[in-house]
């Protein structure tokens, strides 16, 4: 028992490490993990992960917060989007067939790898010549955040803040029905469509998956599929490793997050086009 | 312009010390949430991974977390523990409110609210459905 609890501690330290680095749960890395590796009932797997999700995002956020990584406006803003999605993901499960939400979240996602690859050929992390936009200045979500790998204060602007709320809005649906790609939207609408630099865009994913993944998770938790011998030291894992990984993150280039990022986003978007061509 | 980049400079004063308090009051409920997890933890060790329930079975009921972590069975302090851990974004939305008030941004005052509306609507919503 001690043993399999040190796994868990164990791949909790990894998901946590390199969800707090590239803004994604977690889900990716410990559904596997859990149900191919260790048999688990996929239901409980998923009760797992979500509780991996808030561990990551609360984690890591603490740093995020303290080092002003973050964009707390930009946050707060979109999550009006993501909890309304993911009310009404919640309320269209069993109306709308996941299929097409596989097929077009998918495709989305391929879409922006393909989008973030072009970026880091072109190499330019921020955009110095966006124009200032109106909603965003209006909403005061134009940040800046300290870069400890280039030692340097970074200004950005926010754009295309209408399609950045919308993609948000399809993210909480997404994650909603399917349960899954809670980091991966977030991350892809403040990077791919509102031009923010990956680390801010980053940080704010982790902020915001915890407060998408809080309200799943009360039902889950009142439902028996969170198992707490399993859950436990998955979270605990977890805690310590999105600490450290918000840390590692900072110093880290963009660019190199950037090349781990890009075929993550691009797995994970084939994975959902395969689901939504076999019919979920 | 001048009075633009003041107005700047301004907002991101303001957001140091927003993010500042979010962030302290975040940081003690993980802390609270870790210590709790821990020590359900350390009692399941002792009790040789027995945790107080029959095979398969947690607690998941308010009550019967709250008799089981009286009585000190692993697996309801256990629960206890992961609930604050589920809680403390939600305790950052609140926070959040709180701190936007006190910076006067009472645009993100209602925005936040909204985001905390909205939340306990999905509580609801999820039990219901």
């Amino acid at each position: 028992m001690i043993q399999s609890m040190l796994i868990m501690m164990a791949v909790g330290l990894f998901a946590g490490i390199a969800g707090a680095i590239l803004g994604l749960g977690g889900g990716i890395i410990i559904t596997p993990v859990l149900t191919l590796m260790m048999g688990l009932d996929i239901k409980y797997a998923i009760g797992a992960s979500i509780i991996a999700v808030i561990a990551t995002s609360s984690g890591a956020t603490i740093a995020y917060l303290r080092d002003d990584v973050l964009n707390l406006r930009v946050a707060m803003f979109l999550e009006i989007a993501t909890t309304i999605g993911g009310i009404s993901g919640a309320l269209l499960t069993g109306i709308l067939d996941p299929k097409y939400l596989y097929l077009f979240f998918g495709a989305l996602l391929v879409f922006s790898g393909w989008n973030m690859w072009r970026k880091l050929r072109r190499g330019q992390e921020v955009m110095t010549n966006v124009q200032a936009d109106r909603i965003a200045t209006k909403l005061k979500l134009n940040g800046t955040y300290f870069d400890k790998s280039e030692m340097k204060q970074v200004d950005y602007q926010v754009e295309a803040v209408p399609q950045g709320f919308l993609v948000m809005l399809g993210a909480g649906l997404a994650s909603g029905m399917l349960g899954i790609g809670s980091g991966a939207f977030k991350v892809t609408a403040m990077d791919t469509f509102m031009k923010m630099p990956l680390k801010p865009s980053s940080a704010t994913s982790n902020l915001m998956m915890g407060v998408t993944a809080a309200a799943s998770a009360t039902v889950y938790f009142f439902n028996g599929s969170i198992l707490p011998n399993i859950a436990v030291p998955l979270a605990l894992g977890i805690l310590v490793g999105a600490v450290i990984g918000s840390r590692v993150m900072q110093v880290l280039p963009a660019r190199i997050i950037r090349m781990i990022f890009i075929p993550v986003i691009l797995f994970i978007g084939l994975q959902m086009l395969y689901k939504g061509i076999i019919g979920g | 312009m001048e009075e633009q980049s003041h107005e700047s400079k301004a907002t991101k004063n303001e957001m140091a010390h927003i993010e500042t308090i979010i962030g302290r009051i975040l940081q003690i409920g993980v802390i609270v949430a870790a210590i709790v997890m821990l020590f359900g933890l350390i009692l399941l060790l002792i009790n040789g991974g027995n945790g107080g329930y029959p095979t398969g079975h947690q607690p998941t009921t308010i009550s019967g977390i709250i008799a089981g972590t009286v009585a000190l069975k692993p697996y309801a302090v256990m629960m206890v523990g992961m609930f604050c851990l589920i809680m403390t974004p939600v305790l950052r939305v609140v926070v959040s409110i709180y701190a936007f008030y006190k910076e006067h941004d009472i645009l993100y005052v209602w925005i936040t609210t909204i985001v905390l509306i909205i939340l306990c609507i999905s509580f609801v919503v999820g039990h219901t459905v």
